[in-house]
């Protein structure tokens, strides 16, 4: 790929504070329009990689271009936009003028700031102090800032905390219309959520590597996690439905058994066959919780 | 390059007139000086000026202490309090230089201190002129004690920041920040006199002290004032200092004083990883 397709390129980066290595071999590359999510746990790795997109802190190797231009030169600051995790504004200024300055600082004319605010649903408090806001209309003025201009790569470090479900609503739609402007977007997350699930490509970090990057799809067929079927035995009969079918006793009277995509018709045919014994049978296809824990490196609970 | 630097100095300057401290330090200039120009208009007869001459002499005293201590108190918090509220981050990942910002700032702040300098120091004028009348001389010291003070605070404010990016906190900047008050304003001119009192009279005294006075930008500004005013300079008393420096070198270092603290902070503050 060259400059041109990608928005954002990152190769081979490392990063060691002292003799820590933070982040190791890295590398990740982001197209116009295309949405990452970029998963990892508290530590991976994730603030650090973003940190050094932005240009706040240098890579100990390899490289990053923002649009084709190095992190932290003027070009690459305007192509990017930042909504930090936790985003903090100055307390005594109202929403409408910390926009307007971030415009200002952007280029771009005060006169986008009162269509922005609309767009983010904080029209109404606009002229508040932004010591009156509530988390999540921090959170919303840090998105309306990030809309400032047409940026071309966009970094949302834990977008979605402390955001209530309709905002959360609304922040789909913020992003799945930055993405249709052809801004490139990656996403920070410590969780596989609903949100992550529905980008294009889903970038899992552990210990400072890149442990996965593909589509949610493939990488649910190559993870080929089981689908767990959860049998509640007649009183009694627990033992003689282990026996049968094997799998692990949870309490008095239920079963757990693990079963692949091919096997899982032919284990109800089974369950059916055994008539009585069984009152109830559910079953539980993995979540994308399981899915995140097991490119994790860490088994399903 | 403007427009950012504007938008900077637009916000910041709008903080400080929220968090009242534009207020706040213009009614503490303006009582300081009030008090101190009413409270020293007994020797007025019998040194043969008018009572805003000597006023000007007492608030020459007070703006040497009064106004690097308001521009230390407004730059102390400009790059630690931001760095640790988190806003400063956001704001540099803007096509903003950090240069870019420190001038905005400053221009903020020197506003705020320019207006608390000249209604303070300029209300007190206007009483000591009602109560005593003045002359054009004791007009015109006036008017050269507000903008030297202001020249003044423009030094503190740029060596506030250099405090300031320096620290990682807001607590760590406001003890450096009172370190360099102390250092500067009140040290500085007690371990010159030591040195004057063990010189006694000799080659130092003639020859270095001067210079070591004019290199200190609160001294640099009492020489100013003092040895441009010769009424000025015979109620303070401090006539002899003056006379032995050539009439450039206290108004160069108080003009050179900000330039090179805004370099050294801007500096300091590219090292900043927020």
């Amino acid at each position: 790929m060259t400059d041109r397709d990608t928005a954002l390129a990152i190769a081979g980066l490392d990063k060691s504070f002292g003799r820590t290595q933070v982040l190791g071999g890295i590398t990740l590359n982001v197209a116009p329009g295309e949405r990452v999510a970029l998963l990892g746990h508290n530590g991976a790795g994730k603030s650090t990689l973003i940190k050094m997109i932005l240009g706040l802190i240098r890579p100990g190797a390899g490289s990053i271009r923002v649009a084709g231009n190095a992190p932290g030169s003027a070009a690459a600051r305007a192509a990017t936009a930042y909504l930090p995790e936790q985003v903090a504004f100055h307390r005594s200024l109202t929403g409408r003028e910390q926009l307007t300055m971030f415009a200002r600082l952007a280029g771009e004319h005060p006169k986008t700031v009162a269509p922005l605010l609309e767009r983010v649903g904080l029209a109404l408090a606009a002229d508040g102090r932004i010591g009156t806001y509530s988390k999540g209309m921090r959170q919303r003025l840090g998105l309306a800032q990030a809309l400032l201009g047409r940026r071309r790569v966009a970094l949302l470090d834990e977008p979605t905390s402390g955001l209530d479900p309709i905002s959360r609503h609304d922040l789909y739609a913020v992003i799945d219309e930055m993405a249709a402007n052809g801004t490139a977007l990656l996403i920070a997350s410590h969780a596989l959520t609903e949100l992550e699930a529905r980008t294009d490509r889903i970038a899992i970090m552990a210990k400072g590597r890149l442990v996965a990057d593909d589509s949610l799809g493939n990488l649910a067929r190559a993870a080929a996690l089981p689908t767990r079927i959860r049998l509640t035995a007649r009183e009694g009969a627990a033992e003689a439905v282990q026996a049968e079918l094997g799998g692990r006793r949870v309490n008095g009277r239920a079963v757990e058994l693990d079963c692949t995509t091919e096997q899982k018709m032919a284990q109800l045919a089974r369950i059916s066959g055994l008539g009585e014994a069984v009152r109830d049978v559910e079953m539980v296809p993995p979540s994308l919780e399981d899915l995140y824990r097991h490119y994790c490196g860490e088994n399903r609970q | 390059m403007i427009t950012r630097i504007m938008a900077i100095a637009a916000t910041e300057f709008r903080i400080q007139t929220r968090n009242r401290w534009l207020a706040s330090a213009t009614v503490l200039m303006t009582l300081f000086a009030l008090a101190l120009t009413f409270a020293g208009s007994a020797p007025t007869g019998s040194l043969g000026v008018d009572l805003l001459t000597v006023s000007v002499a007492s608030m020459t005293t007070l703006a040497v202490y009064l106004a690097p201590f308001l521009a230390l108190m407004i730059a102390f918090d400009a790059i630690a309090g931001e760095a640790e509220r988190g806003t400063l981050g956001l704001t540099l990942t803007y096509p903003l230089s950090r240069g870019e910002m420190l001038l905005g700032k400053f221009a903020a702040h020197l506003a705020v201190l320019a207006i608390a300098i000249a209604l303070g120091l300029g209300s007190a004028g206007v009483a000591a002129w009602l109560a005593g009348g003045a002359g054009p001389a004791s007009v015109q010291a006036l008017a050269r004690l507000i903008a030297t003070a202001i020249l003044l605070g423009a030094c503190f404010l740029a060596l506030g920041y250099v405090a300031s990016a320096l620290s990682g906190s807001g607590a760590g900047a406001a003890g450096l920040a009172v370190a360099l008050w102390l250092v500067l304003v009140v040290l500085y001119d007690l371990g010159l006199l030591g040195a004057l009192v063990m010189d006694a009279g000799g080659g130092f005294t003639k020859h270095v002290f001067p210079w070591l006075l004019a290199l200190n930008p609160a001294d640099a500004f009492r020489l100013w004032n003092v040895s441009a005013a010769q009424e000025v300079a015979l109620v303070s008393g401090m006539a002899g200092a003056g006379e032995a420096l050539p009439g450039w070198a206290a108004p160069l270092s108080l003009l050179l004083w900000p330039v090179l603290a805004l370099a050294l902070a801007r500096t300091v503050f590219e090292r900043v990883e927020p």
